[in-house]
């Protein structure tokens, strides 16, 4: 057997990591185009839209991410495609964050206040022009902390693509485990790495609601 | 080509997906009793305790809020064993549901706190009540009726997670899934009912939480 | 002896002096209005005999108890002395009952049914008695008042302090208010009032305190404050000299 020191455990984990930030900037990504999609289909004033982004996001948000995982991988098999772990971690994490920040965005545009919309619509301008240039510059302003927030999920979510052999940092952990014995500094390395790339995100997003909200106090 | 979808092959194992919802109900259960109870007692220290006491509880709540459940549940049922403290796989899947929801039932419940109006604090003084006699019976009630939908929101995102608990071979409803994959070869049949059976799971339980806050803080429909 | 003693009392919010040294007694069964402009220190000064608010110099006795920063201490003198604020601060999620009987079960460790015998009691006091099982969400903002009066009165306790008690009603509501403590003032109730009713004052209580800029400027009864003012400021206060 191969003897890994503490360094070869950290230096291999550290390895793994870049995976789990890529992942989680491309779901991030890819979620936010998503979910802007479906804010838009859950705003505007049309019944059947506001409808399937609700359904969109009812499902999403009350299932477990490990299961959307799981069908994002054995889905493409019926149709006799095998997905690469990566295309199916990408996906699932996709669609997941989607609904996910759609809503938190949704409560950003709530929160201007209605006075705003009418405003706009006294001013004879149309809907799509009130939400483009009156509405959404007052709610993204709202939005940036809780957003910066929503990262720290996303790169946490990345974790339960390990479940489908998707090799990031939770993987590895489990992987070196397995040629250490040694799981409690691999987990305790491992816990310790999510911590040093999420609480600097939670951390900004705390900062950024202070500082938001200040300034929004002094208007 | 076509494929014939056979939900029947993954029904018929009903016994297998029914134990293991009364399973996630029982890790979810635990976890939202223990969990919010750990919650308002760290929420309490964090807000008037010691001061060493109150960084511990600080360091635990951002320590659990920025990493993934599934390390936490890994450390707790891996890891351990290394300081001599083995436990069942359940064992170990309550006591990471209930660490994980305390960090975060502890931040939520700590807003609920601080939004008391000053006046009711003093109140209680006024009447002679000590500083626990007042958190007790004048804050901690209105403070949680005032987080309940925050909160139920989180119990409802821990009952979703447990699905991890399947890794370390917990036996709920994912690793239901799991089971009837590998007896029928049905995978997306199985994991398709089962995302269903969560779904109406998490529904139920956000009715359940709302009639539940609806019963604990009845003064609220006298608004 | 007296009930309450006030000596060379001393009170600032960092460098802003609000109370420079205010002696005062008060005697059981005496009922007293602290008058003046607002930001004079009136609230200020009830607080500080109630102990929400800590004070720099000088020394307050109640029965010959101080009142200190001392938590078991100011536990044991806040049973003596009831507070009622201008917000009632009634618990919201206890109904109107359970909120007159929580001080006396749980601080004067009272069983139940005599906390709840006491508590239907002070109710009826109040002209509430029927009212024993609503929330206070559920009533009148000065049916909340008399409740919060009740609640203080379940403690016994030999005075009341009240923080402009009817300054937060709509001004229907403010004479049955005003109704119960004409009531209680007649009952030998020693009552401390920070109030804006001059009439009402100038009727019920015994001495008239006027406060301008954290000192105390004139003390007497009714009919000399009202009718011979020795200062400017008291004069200007009751409108007979323009400011």
């Amino acid at each position: 057997m191969m003897a890994f020191s503490t360094w070869d455990i950290i230096r291999n984990l550290l390895l793994a990591t870049r995976w789990t930030i890529a992942l989680s900037l491309a779901a991030f990504i890819g979620g936010g185009l998503l979910g802007f999609l479906i804010l838009v289909l859950r705003i505007i004033p049309s019944r059947a839209a506001g409808l399937a982004a609700r359904a969109y996001i009812e499902i999403f948000q009350g299932t477990p991410l490990l299961m959307q995982l799981f069908l994002a991988f054995f889905a493409p098999a019926l149709f006799g495609m095998n997905v690469p772990a990566w295309v199916a971690a990408f996906c699932a994490l996709t669609a997941w964050s989607a609904a996910f920040l759609a809503e938190i965005w949704r409560g950003c545009v709530q929160a201007v206040p209605l006075g705003q919309w009418e405003a706009g619509a006294s001013l004879g301008l149309s809907y799509a022009a009130q939400l483009r240039h009156i509405v959404l510059p007052q709610a993204l302003r709202l939005a940036i902390a809780p957003t910066v927030g929503f990262m720290v999920q996303v790169v946490k979510g990345t974790a339960l693509t390990s479940i489908i052999g998707f090799v990031e940092l939770s993987k590895a952990g489990s992987i070196i485990t397995n040629a250490t014995f040694a799981p409690f500094t691999v987990y305790g390395c491992v816990a310790l790495i999510y911590f040093a790339l999420c609480w600097p995100i939670s951390f900004g997003s705390r900062w950024l609601e202070g500082k938001l909200n200040v300034a929004h106090h002094a208007h | 080509m076509t494929y014939h979808f056979d939900f029947g092959a993954v029904l018929v194992y009903w016994p297998a997906l029914l134990h293991g919802v009364l399973i996630t109900l029982e890790l979810t259960g635990f976890g939202a009793v223990l969990g919010v109870g750990l919650g308002i007692v760290c929420a309490y220290i964090r807000l008037g305790g010691p001061r060493p006491l109150r960084f511990i509880i600080g360091v635990y709540v951002e320590m659990i809020r920025n990493t993934p459940f599934l390390v936490q549940l890994f450390f707790i049922f891996f890891g351990l064993p290394a300081l001599g403290l083995s436990l069942s796989a359940i064992a170990a899947a309550i006591l990471a549901t209930v660490i994980n929801l305390g960090a975060y039932s502890t931040e939520i419940i700590r807003a609920g706190i601080e939004g008391t109006p000053a006046g009711q604090t003093e109140a209680g003084a006024s009447l002679g009540l000590t500083k626990f006699e007042s958190f007790r019976h004048i804050i901690l009630k209105p403070a949680l009726a005032r987080i309940w939908p925050a909160l139920s929101a989180q119990i409802i995102i821990v009952m979703l997670g447990t699905a991890i608990c399947s890794q370390i071979a917990v036996q709920e409803l994912t690793y239901a899934a799991s089971f009837i994959q590998s007896r029928s070869f049905r995978a997306f049949e199985a994991y398709f009912v089962v995302t269903a059976l969560y779904l109406a799971l998490a529904i139920l339980l956000r009715q359940t939480l709302r009639l539940g806050g609806k019963f604990l803080f009845p003064w609220e429909r006298s608004r | 002896m007296s009930l309450i003693t006030l000596t060379d009392l001393h009170k600032s919010y960092g460098p802003h002096e609000v109370l420079k040294g205010i002696s005062l007694t008060i005697e059981a069964g005496e009922v007293i209005a602290l008058i003046g402009k607002s930001g004079s220190g009136k609230s200020t000064l009830l607080r500080c005999i109630n102990g929400l608010e800590p004070f720099q110099r000088g020394g307050i006795d109640i029965t010959g108890l101080p009142v200190t920063t001392n938590p078991a201490e100011l536990r044991a003198l806040r049973q003596r002395v009831g507070m009622i604020f201008q917000q009632f601060n009634l618990f919201p999620h206890m109904t109107v009952g359970r909120n007159v009987m929580l001080a006396p079960m749980v601080v004067k460790k009272q069983s139940k049914a005599h906390a709840e015998a006491t508590a239907r009691q002070m109710l009826d006091r109040v002209g509430l008695a029927g009212r024993f099982d609503s929330y206070p969400g559920q009533m009148s903002g000065g049916q909340q008042q008399r409740v919060a009066i009740a609640r203080a009165l379940a403690m016994e306790p030999l005075a009341l302090l009240c923080d402009e008690i009817t300054s937060a009603l709509d001004p229907e509501l403010v004479n049955e208010v005003l109704a119960v403590m004409r009531d209680l003032a007649r009952q030998g109730m020693t009552l401390v009032m920070v109030t804006h009713e001059m009439r009402f004052a100038r009727e019920v209580c015994h001495r008239l305190v006027f406060m301008h800029q954290g000192r105390i400027h004139e003390v007497g009864p009714p009919a000399e404050i009202f009718t011979a003012p020795k200062t400017t400021e008291l004069r200007q206060f009751i409108g007979l000299e323009p400011v």
